[in-house]
């Protein structure tokens, strides 16, 4: 394997990361006005996923540094091309990313209801973007000769890509629901089962009619068999999340993600950025990436140091195994005879 | 204006933006993890509470730096794609190298620390903060390399084929002596900002006499942090200034607005007058002093602005290569200015608080509060200073900022972006500001003295 293939897989690999921890940080911001009927179950929410979320959105900014030294064709070409988009998602990642650290610091219902209106779009919109995104990478965007994208941001709300915006909003938001059935106790975490049944019912026809389109336009074999084991893991999952095997369940949808995006990648494949403008504009693996002794240098360091930030990250979900109970958040009972 | 004035604007405005956030987060994680270090050394409950006190506002505060932080990121391909295309293959990789050696362990570790306060053991939990204060120091590192590449870029050349810049030597880029001046004195200067921020708090609830045992304390150690920070900022300033006169000529003379070459050369605090060459009409000034800075001898050759826009235009063609003088001329100024008062502000504060002694008036406490921005400031004029003495390069020598721009972004696109940053950042700066400000005033409670016997309630939890 030379090295633009293997930064190509791990450039997917970190995508698949960002998506399979973020998407469920995402799920549980979207589903906080919904499952949340008091301050407390709401507070339970964001602190499932307190520990986690800030590490968990280092994939993306590690993806996209890597993305920049392994291809800054591929990242020059995308970022200034999906300039409008990127604000929204970035005006949303920062709305949200403020918000769980405001929201406490201030005791007032009025503070914390806005607060949890910007943790539900700020979560919402980048759920639902990045789906569109990936799905016009996958698409084609117009690129010219230069490799400048000539298109607007309308050129991106495509059929394709919209659907492809309600499968990444929907899957994720059913991964949201099982993780915090897995992370709850008592009536929330039955409200959180109940959800990802309802929930299943648009993700489910949503994500299969995203691949099949995926796949009807850039099948390949090995492609076709990712993308109809993800719609396994995904009917595996709600059936395990109705039979309340929880564990199971969120391992489903966490498996269906990681496919997803292995099919998307495996489509895009050996293209980095196609043009739909003329093919021969087309950014590759070959002429998006950087020159050999740079890639060899990063492989060195990308080989010593992902698992080490997989085993401490790994730790992290380890140390924050417990379920949350209403009673930890709640003030303990005053003690008789004391002020 | 032109898409090339707007992103540079914008560049300007988010990185000064996020470099308010940076500094203190640098400086104040690694005081936290002191004071928490102290409580379990010493077991004295008032550096828990210090710990407390301060960790929170440091976490009020790394909340910002932490999202705005990925605006840069991608502002690079965003605004810079012409940029990003020429200097990925050298550029990405430090980059790429912060995400994973740095950002994982700051993030990761500060979740653990959060959250961790009942569920790690106390030498666990303290490692934490450790970890992710050595992160953030480190994500410094990674980041300032990258801007030294730009500033004097070693280990790379320009491939034959591709016209673009292509990284030939890591440990050249890595060990750059650029990064290696840079780094410390950014550091340091963070040590600074953060031991003013922790006397500018203590000193409000000192004012007030309220919860003196805590502040006191708390006030010497960040007066301390200051003094030492405040001279090691200067030194490292010192050998920065002449790595400056060999490798950017330009950016020295203009520091000083000095047109003609001289010997000895000398330095003006002031100067009233225009800055274009012609006759000035009032300046204080130092003899010698900036042959003293440039060269380290009082007698010593200082390049002038029109000697060296000669030599260049020799080298690298017709053009002009003057960055905005006044800009230089006064950021120079107020970034020593503003430093070294903060400076003096600590030492007079030691002074005031020798051998168990607490000032009597309020006048020193007022003066710590409305000190605080002098350090900020001070950052803020280094950034505008090294940044635009670097100007009409991006990176120097090899690439200028007006080849740099997005080909295919338009001027409304940026337009949108820059007004959206701006007032999203103003929007952001006052909530965090008045929620530090209610943080300080409400002071820090008196630990609890019965601890629940499965006490999962985290201290810091959302």
């Amino acid at each position: 394997m030379n090295l633009p293939t293997f930064w190509f897989i791990l450039i997917a690999v970190l995508w698949t990361g960002y998506f399979v921890l973020e998407g469920f940080d995402f799920g549980v911001g979207i589903l906080l006005p919904f499952l949340g009927r008091d301050n407390t179950d709401r507070r339970m929410m964001i602190n499932a996923i307190g520990p986690v979320w800030d590490g968990n959105e280092v994939w993306l900014i590690t993806a996209g540094g890597a993305t920049f030294a392994a291809f800054p064709l591929w990242y020059a070409s995308l970022f200034s091309g999906f300039y409008l988009a990127l604000l929204v998602i970035l005006v949303a990642l920062i709305i949200r990313g403020v918000s769980f650290e405001f929201r406490g610091k201030v005791d007032s219902d009025r503070w914390r209801r806005g607060w949890d209106r910007a943790i539900f779009f700020g979560s919402a919109l980048p759920a639902l973007l990045w789906g569109v995104a990936f799905a016009n990478i996958l698409r084609g965007v117009p690129l010219n000769a230069a490799g400048v994208y000539t298109g607007n941001l309308l050129t991106l709300l495509n059929p394709y890509g919209l659907l492809g915006g309600l499968a990444t909003l929907s899957l994720f938001t059913l991964h949201g629901a099982i993780f915090l059935s897995l992370k709850t106790t008592g009536e929330l975490r039955a409200r959180a089962r109940t959800a990802a049944v309802a929930i299943a019912i648009a993700a489910v026809p949503l994500a299969a009619a995203f691949l099949a389109a995926s796949q009807f336009e850039h099948a390949k074999p090995a492609t076709d068999v990712t993308a109809a084991l993800a719609a396994v893991a995904l009917i595996a999952a709600v059936w395990a999340v109705r039979r309340g095997r929880e564990g199971w369940a969120f391992a489903g949808t966490a498996v269906t993600v990681l496919l997803t995006v292995a099919t998307l990648f495996g489509d895009l494949w050996p293209n980095v950025l196609p043009s739909s403008t003329a093919a021969a504009y087309s950014l590759t693996v070959r002429n998006a990436s950087s020159a050999h002794y740079a890639l060899l240098v990063m492989t060195w360091v990308a080989v010593i140091f992902t698992p080490v930030v997989l085993l401490y990250q790994g730790w992290t979900y380890w140390v924050f195994r417990k379920r949350l109970r209403r009673s930890d958040l709640q003030p303990p009972a005053p003690v008789p005879g004391q002020p | 204006m032109s898409v090339l004035d707007l992103s540079r604007w914008q560049f300007g405005i988010t990185t000064i933006y996020h470099f308010i956030f940076v500094p203190l987060t640098i400086g104040l994680s690694v005081l936290v993890a002191g004071m928490q270090t102290a409580w379990l050394v010493k077991k004295d409950p008032a550096y828990l509470r210090m710990t407390k006190f301060f960790g929170k506002l440091f976490l009020i505060n790394f909340a910002v730096g932490v999202v705005t932080g990925i605006v840069q990121e991608f502002q690079f391909g965003m605004n810079w794609s012409a940029y990003s295309r020429f200097v990925g293959d050298v550029f990405g990789a430090p980059l790429a190298m912060e995400g994973l050696l740095a950002f994982f362990l700051e993030s990761t570790f500060l979740g653990l620390w959060i959250f961790g306060w009942n569920k790690l053991s106390p030498r666990l939990h303290l490692a934490t903060i450790w970890l992710a204060a050595i992160g953030t120091n480190m994500s410094a590192y990674f980041i300032l390399a990258a801007n030294s590449w730009m500033q004097h870029p070693v280990g790379y050349r320009i491939g034959p084929l591709t016209h673009r810049a292509q990284l030939t030597s890591i440990v050249a880029l890595l060990t750059n002596s650029t990064v290696l001046a840079a780094w410390p004195h950014v550091i340091f200067a963070s040590f600074l900002l953060a031991g003013a921020f922790v006397v500018a708090a203590s000193a409000w609830h000192l004012a007030r006499g309220s919860d003196t045992g805590l502040f006191r304390r708390a006030m010497r150690l960040g007066l301390v942090v200051m003094l030492a920070a405040g001279i090691a900022t200067s030194v490292t300033g010192d050998v920065q200034a002449r790595l400056m006169d060999s490798q950017q000529p330009m950016k020295m003379a203009a520091a000083e607005a000095l047109y003609n070459t001289s010997a000895p050369a000398s330095f003006s605090l002031f100067t009233i007058g225009s800055l274009s060459g012609g006759k000035e009409l009032w300046s204080v000034r130092v003899p010698y002093l900036l042959s003293l800075i440039a060269t380290l001898n009082p007698h010593g050759t200082v390049q002038g602005i029109n000697n060296v826009q000669r030599a260049y235009v020799k080298k690298y063609g017709p053009g002009s290569y003057k960055p905005v003088i006044p800009v230089t001329y006064w950021s120079f100024r107020l970034m020593i200015g503003f430093g070294l008062l903060a400076t003096l502000l600590a030492l007079l504060g030691l002074w005031l608080t020798r051998r168990g002694r607490l000032p009597r008036g309020r006048w020193f406490y007022t003066a710590a509060v409305w000190g605080v921005p002098l350090p900020y400031l001070a950052l803020a004029m280094g950034w505008i200073f090294t940044e635009m003495g670097r100007q009409p390069w991006t990176v120097f020598g090899v690439l200028q900022t007006s080849q740099s721009v997005s080909p295919g972004v338009t001027a409304s696109s940026v337009i949108i972006s820059m007004t959206v940053f701006t007032l999203l950042y103003a929007t952001l700066a006052a909530i965090a500001g008045r929620l530090m400000i209610s943080h300080i005033r409400a002071g820090e409670p008196e630990e609890p003295q019965d601890f629940a016997a499965d006490q999962s309630l985290p201290v810091f939890s959302y």
